[in-house]
């Protein structure tokens, strides 16, 4: 079986913020795999290292320790063929949503006219045709998330990073983009690693859930298959029989490492596992 | 879904033109105020100067106004009996007023292109700044109106050392603010960009310049205003033609209404050229929500 990304045995360790020679390890021993065209979330307490963990397969953050494989090939320098949905507004505000969407295609050398008409062709698709040409603040947070996903989308990418992309959303907006989302992947079905702390967005929308435990020293510590029939609403499949099963499962692994964290919050080291993040 | 969309527009739309008509009327009212105020201080100013002792000092709007007309009308006015001192008009502000601007305009470039290629040099090279940080707070800090005399020395009488002066007024506060500018450029929009595959040409074009961009556009307000101080200081300090020159003749012969003309015309032509900065970056700045 050959896999779309491997992380193996990462280790991640960072110059600890108290200063002198302590060091913070935020991810210990990590390994994790995705087949191409599977949908794999990360669930985990907050803070505990997932963003470290995903900027390890994008190839911005260099790990300590292990190996990083794209399509079986050592990872060297930025995963060229994964795009990253960040967290944050990644947008730039002095353009579009349209010139926005084309900047990868620019970057790319692609045409004016080509470059246009492919943004123009997943604006549509993200059902923002009509805001071609609103700048980013005109856009809702919604609109804003939909722009970032045809950003990412429009360069093809073969690997999906997705860190909590949605988490900023109102519920009903979050199922929208999150049936948007499942709906554009399941057209062209390409390797997703999604970072969320959200238990049922996790279930809903992946093939595979893996459990992180509480940082520091963050490592899986449970895989789930997600069996449910696709394709999926994630709205309604919360109410699906196998789906509560299933949640009830990975939230016991789950619970004790929230609780964990929770714990720690009161701690100092724990404010340093916020900032690596 | 596309009707979710737009309905999630309109929300903001009604918000932007709800908020226009009560601004509007509160502004209104202001300007009639101001105007008011105005018209006080100078019947104020006008009561005052009718003592001959006090107008000597605070000269008299009325002759300022006569003055201000004789500059820019090159036409004479015989006297008559509501106007005793006839208008003995010269047209003569136009040669030194465009010298002033020419000097202002000239500064204010070269001032913003110096600041920003060193802002990003600096802000993009840590070991640069590191090295130069303590010469240019140094720099910064030194009173630079008293470069006036060295430059007068390198570059003589004529336009360029009043350029120079005021390029070290305008270049600082563009420098600062691109430098910082560059700085905090979001390091998401920067992982981003390079996820997307941008190289460091891209970064520069694609984000570094844009963000600073509107950096120095927060800047041009202050330095504009900089840039036109920094040439009439050093006219002031020296040269033959400016309007700094001609304020620097009227105070030698204690002539207060020609000072006063000079302030004046200054002050309309500092607040218009700050209008082609509003006006300009309005323009250059669409992509910005409207803060006012």
């Amino acid at each position: 079986m050959s896999f779309a990304l491997e992380l193996d045995h990462i280790t991640c360790e960072f110059a600890s913020n108290s200063g002198g020679d302590a060091v913070y390890t935020a991810v210990k021993d990590a390994t994790l795999q995705i087949r191409s065209g599977e949908f794999v979330s990360v669930v985990g307490p907050t803070g505990c290292g997932k963003s470290t963990l995903l900027n390890v397969a994008a190839g911005l953050l260099k790990p300590s320790l292990g190996e990083v494989r794209v399509f079986g090939t050592p990872l060297q320098g930025l995963n060229k063929r994964a795009g990253y949905m960040f967290q944050t507004e990644a947008l730039l505000p002095w353009r579009t949503a349209l010139e926005n969407v084309l900047l990868g295609l620019e970057y790319r050398g692609v045409s004016k006219p080509e470059a246009t008409s492919q943004a123009m062709d997943w604006l549509s698709k993200v059902g923002l045709s009509k805001f071609a040409h609103s700048y980013i603040h005109q856009l809702s947070g919604g609109m804003r998330k939909r722009v970032a996903l045809a950003q990412t989308l429009v360069l093809n990418p073969d690997i999906i990073l997705m860190d909590e992309p949605f988490s900023a959303l109102d519920i009903q907006t979050r199922q929208l983009m999150e049936n948007e989302v499942l709906e554009i992947w399941s057209r062209q079905r390409k390797a997703v690693l999604f970072i969320t702390h959200d238990l049922d967005e996790a279930i809903a929308m992946s093939d595979r859930v893996i459990v992180l435990s509480a940082g520091p020293a963050t490592h899986p510590i449970g895989e789930f298959e997600i069996g449910l029939a696709r394709p999926r609403n994630v709205a309604e499949i919360r109410h699906d029989r196998d789906y509560t099963r299933l949640h009830e499962q990975i939230w016991e692994v789950l619970r004790d490492e929230v609780l964990k964290s929770y714990q720690q919050l009161s701690h100092p080291l724990s404010l340093e596992a916020l900032s690596h993040e | 879904m596309s009707e979710t969309v737009s309905s999630r527009a309109q929300p903001g739309a009604d918000l932007q033109v709800a908020n226009r008509p009560g601004r509007t009327v509160v502004s209104r009212r202001l300007w009639v105020w101001q105007l008011l105020l105005a018209l006080l201080t100078i019947g104020v100013w006008s009561w005052a100067a009718r003592d001959q002792q006090w107008a000597f000092f605070l000269g008299q709007p009325e002759a300022v106004l006569i003055r201000i007309v004789e500059w820019f009308m090159p036409v004479t006015v015989e006297p008559t009996a509501w106007l005793p001192s006839g208008i003995h008009g010269t047209g003569e502000i136009y040669v030194h007023l465009s010298v002033t601007l020419l000097e202002t305009v000239l500064a204010f470039v070269i001032g913003t292109s110096l600041g920003l290629v060193a802002g990003l040099w600096l802000a993009l090279s840590p070991l640069t700044s590191a090295l130069l940080d303590p010469y240019i707070k140094a720099l910064n800090s030194m009173p630079r109106v008293i470069l006036a005399p060295i430059f007068g020395l390198w570059f003589g009488l004529g336009i360029w050392s009043k350029v120079a002066l005021a390029v070290t007024l305008v270049f600082f506060v563009v420098f600062f603010n691109v430098y910082q500018g560059i700085r905090e450029v979001s390091p998401v929009i920067l992982a981003n960009a390079r996820m997307l595959g941008a190289n460091a040409s891209n970064l520069l074009k694609t984000v570094y310049l844009p963000s600073a961009t509107s950096w120095v556009f927060s800047s041009l307000h202050s330095s504009v205003g900089l840039a036109f101080v920094g040439a009439v200081v050093g006219e002031y300090l020296g040269s033959a033609r400016g309007v700094g020159y001609l304020i620097l003749q009227a105070e030698g012969t204690f002539d207060v209404n020609t000072v006063f003309a000079g302030i004046v015309v200054l002050t309309v032509c500092a607040l218009l050229l700050d209008s082609v900065v509003g006006r300009l970056e309005r323009r250059l700045m669409r992509w910005q929500p409207q803060v006012r």
